[in-house]
């Protein structure tokens, strides 16, 4: 057995003895009663943790005592290696360790190209140009191309996360029928979008420090939002394009331009909250190779936002096209990172959750002195 | 060195980094004193026996969201009667009683959280509520609202004279880092707990078994503070040698273990001492608080040990611990492990298995066997056999110093130190002269704590 796995055993098995944060979280119920812990409850309950850090401040068990439990952090080290044991295809799993180093090199890389090809291909007098009026990206760059090369990395990273997503899956699947499986559903899904297990059980978690707050649950919620509103003013343009054959650019007060402009900046607010958040908060209670990942994916998300609205402010001046293509290069660049990103995260706490809520109707334990 | 700190003028001074001290603190400092609290222990041990506590028990006339139903002053107090066996002091058990009554909404008001019965998994409870997170999480909010309402907090700072003269606290002695300060409050509130982490005490009165006890809790509640106060003249209550005592690992540390090393599987198994011999029922007390009859038991064991040994489906039975079961597949290698002999253990075994009667699992009882296994003796016969080696785990003893209702602490002649208070486990003896019930030890701490830092700082504004 790998040495994180005997640790994560031996912490796990004095928090089963304890149980004294049951309230804080869906990991406490989920190993309630349990005496040994399979490697696959391991991955389990390695991402139905999300690193909250209130069953640290907790821990009547921290170190110095004797029995030194950081489960934050145990969880944290497993998390990680989930994230590179189940990346499809297999090579893609290296990714998670020098995470910064491979996602600048292959976002600058796309990013790089295309502005390359398109200062090798666009005539100098077009891209240099102010265009106006409907059509005006797509002198820059055709729409074909645009859309063609964004939906295929689209479509490939959701196939490979996908994937990897169903054999975490496979390896987590509690023993239940299908119609206990349904069952769980409805909450499951309660608890995905409402991210209740950020509450720490009613007062908040401890984002920073000792003190509770729900700080990053709403950083969280708004940046989703953003990216929501960002991804409806994406569909409503195709929309747009090919239902009224109007081509962008729209007008300031179209939809698709309204829901982009409120998109982008509510993005950038939840990213800048959450990475305030990871700077304060302490580090010893993650693991390195998950604040890397974590802030990779926040600063990539703000580039594709900040980005989108470059091309919102200059897209009447002679700038468009760069700015254009530059953005356009950082979102295909983040489409095709997908797979060795934060993003896995999503599906896998979301499939840790629908187990939770399928074993949830547990027997009650005594834990009283 | 010895210094007189500028800050030696305050109003009171509590002694202790518990529930206790942590409620003295705050009340006073809501009563308008000026308040300096000194906890032994570093910051990062800080909180006593409080870290380690779970829940705690009050009186309520209806359900609140932290607690379902009602529990009436009449029936806390014939509970506290049952295992008290009428050593409370009948006064005090009322103030109590009456006290706990508004302690919770009064830990809300201050920061602590308690947990809702329906979330978690923790069982449905009538007499207690839970801290969300448990009793660090309930001290780290204490600290953060006393540090907040401008209570001066010093760690690593321990109480190491106190003069007293004319039924009064003089200059208190601090002692930091072999640093000396001497503080003269005006009121002094003492919230240090008793004395079950000094060996040296517990050798005086447990005699040879106090080197087999394990200390489940802090170890800074040495007891210093209670002995200066006997040594002043104050009169003690209870008696140092009896304490509340519960089955653990042996394996787990020394002390701070916790309620994590607690056995709690004894009736789904046979217990042996270290001749491999059975000494007592296991199935006499089927009770989830039956731990906590064993600690006695194990104490009178030769050496202080004994073991536990199940078998496959008595582990099955049994809730996990932090320390795995010592395993083997058959009860000589078993034994082998523990440093038993095997041929005895195997005897042992033998006779139990044979002696066992039918019935049902639950009522089955051995036949002819001495000592008997009333209920639930199942063969032990399926492999793999497991074993914990148990101590006696002392949580506290029933000894300190008598107090009267407005927490001062009383002399041996009847008279009180004007303004000496004490609550908290250095003062529980007074209504919990023996026995104990779930949840007791922090409610008794918090209401005390609470009562005594007003009564000081009205003291101090006298
Ligand atoms: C394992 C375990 C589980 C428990 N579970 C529960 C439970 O679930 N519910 C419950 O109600 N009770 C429980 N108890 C009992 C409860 O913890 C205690 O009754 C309660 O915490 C006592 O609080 P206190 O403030 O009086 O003393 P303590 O919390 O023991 O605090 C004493 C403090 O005084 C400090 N101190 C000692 N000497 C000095 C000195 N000379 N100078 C300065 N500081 C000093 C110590 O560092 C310590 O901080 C449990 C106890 C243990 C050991
Ligand atoms: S860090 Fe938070 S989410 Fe993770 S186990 Fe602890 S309390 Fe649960
Ligand atoms: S994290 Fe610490 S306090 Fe919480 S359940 Fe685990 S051992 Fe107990």
């Amino acid at each position: 057995m790998p040495p994180d796995d005997l640790e994560a055993e031996r912490v796990l098995r004095i928090c089963t003895a304890c149980m004294y944060c049951d309230g804080l979280c869906a990991v406490f119920p989920a190993i309630a009663g349990k005496h040994d812990f399979a490697p696959n409850d391991l991955t389990y309950l390695a991402n139905l943790c999300h690193n909250c850090r209130g069953c640290w401040y907790a821990c009547q068990y921290a170190p110095p005592h004797h029995f030194a439990i950081n489960l934050p952090n145990t969880l944290a080290e497993l998390r990680q290696r989930s994230y590179a044991d189940y990346a499809w295809p297999r090579w893609l799993g290296r990714g998670f360790g020098a995470n910064a180093r491979v996602v600048a090199a292959i976002v600058g890389g796309i990013t790089a190209s295309m502005l390359i090809a398109t200062l090798l291909l666009v005539p100098a007098n077009v891209l240099f140009a102010a265009h106006h009026g409907p059509g005006a990206f797509y002198r820059v760059v055709p729409w074909p191309i645009m859309a063609g090369a964004a939906a295929a990395t689209l479509l490939s990273a959701m196939l490979a996360i996908g994937i990897s997503a169903a054999s975490y899956w496979r390896a987590i699947t509690p023993r239940a029928g299908t119609k206990a499986i349904l069952r769980a559903l409805y909450p499951a899904v309660l608890d995905i979008v409402t991210l209740r297990n950020l509450g720490g059980g009613g007062p908040g978690c401890n984002d920073a420090d000792e003190k509770f707050s729900q700080q990053r649950r709403w950083f969280h919620h708004v940046m989703v939002a953003g990216f929501a509103f960002s991804l409806a003013a994406t569909l409503i343009a195709a929309f747009y394009h090919h239902v009224y054959a109007v081509a962008a650019p729209y007008s300031l007060t179209s939809l698709p331009v309204l829901a982009g402009g409120i998109g982008g900046v509510t993005m950038l607010i939840g990213i800048g909250g959450l990475l305030l958040l990871e700077r304060r908060a302490d580090r010893a209670l993650s693991a390195a190779a998950e604040i890397r990942l974590n802030i990779v994916f926040l600063v990539l998300l703000a580039l594709v936002a900040g980005s989108g609205l470059a091309v919102l402010a200059l897209r009447e001046t002679a700038a468009m096209g760069l700015v254009l293509t530059l953005h356009l290069g950082i979102v295909i660049g983040f489409f095709a990172i997908l797979p060795v990103s934060k993003a896995v995260h999503g599906l896998y706490r979301s499939l840790a959750l629908l187990r939770a809520a399928i074993e949830r109707a547990r027997p009650r334990r005594s834990g009283d002195e | 060195m010895s210094t007189v700190s500028a800050s030696t003028k305050i109003d009171v001074l509590v002694v202790g980094g518990g529930s206790a001290a942590l409620c003295a603190a705050i009340a006073a400092r809501r009563h308008g004193a000026t308040v300096r609290l000194v906890e032994h222990a570093p910051l990062s041990l800080r909180g006593g026996n409080t870290r380690h506590a779970r829940n705690f028990r009050l009186m309520h006339d209806t359900a609140h969201c932290y607690v379902p139903d009602s529990y009436g002053e009449d029936a806390f107090m014939n509970d506290l009667h049952r295992v008290t066996r009428g050593a409370t002091d009948a006064t005090l058990a009322r103030v109590l009683i009456r006290g706990s009554a508004t302690i919770a909404p009064w830990l809300q008001a201050n920061g602590v959280a308690l947990q809702d019965p329906g979330c978690g998994v923790m069982p449905y409870s009538q007499r207690t509520a839970f801290f969300l997170g448990g009793g660090k999480t309930m001290i780290n909010a204490l600290y953060a609202t006393a540090a907040r309402i401008g209570i001066e907090i010093c760690y690593d700072s321990e109480v190491v004279a106190l003069p007293t003269s004319d039924g009064q606290g003089g200059n208190v002695v601090i002692d930091r880092g072999g640093i000396t300060e001497l503080v003269s409050p005006k009121a002094l509130v003492l919230c240090c707990g008793g004395h079950q982490s000094d060996r040296a005490w517990l050798r005086d009165s447990f005699g040879d078994a106090a080197d087999g006890l394990v200390v489940r809790g802090t170890p800074y509640a040495t007891g210093r503070v209670l002995r200066m106060l006997l040594d002043a003249g104050a009169r003690p209550v209870g008696d140092p040698s009896q304490g509340h005592i519960v089955a653990v690992d042996a394996r787990g540390p020394p002390v701070d273990g916790g309620i994590v090393t607690r056995i709690t599987a004894i009736p789904s198994g046979i217990v042996v001492d270290r001749n491999a011999q059975r000494f007592h029922d296991e199935g006499e007390d089927a009770r989830k608080t039956h731990y906590a009859r064993w600690g006695e038991r194990i104490a009178q064991c030769p050496g202080q040990i004994a073991y536990l040994i199940m078998d496959a489906h008595g582990r099955a039975r049994a809730l996990p611990t932090a320390l795995p079961p010592i395993e083997a597949d058959s009860i000589a290698a078993l034994a082998v492990k523990l440093g038993l002999d095997p041929a005895a253990l195997e005897a042992t075994t033998r006779g139990f298995n044979a002696a066992i009667a039918g019935g049902e699992l639950i009522q089955r009882r051995t036949a002819q066997l001495a000592p008997a296994k009333s209920h639930g003796a199942v063969a032990l016969a399926v492999p793999p056999f497991a074993a914990y080696p148990m101590r006696p785990g002392l949580t506290f003893t029933h000894f300190g110093v008598a107090v009267d209702p407005q927490m001062r602490v009383i002399k041996s002649d009847g008279s009180r130190f004007e303004n000496i208070f004490a609550a908290g486990m250095i003062m529980a003896a007074n209504v919990l002269g023996r026995g104990y019930l779930a949840g007791l030890g922090v409610t008794l701490s918090a209401v005390f704590g609470r009562l005594a830092g007003e009564e000081a700082a009205r003291h101090a504004a006298r």
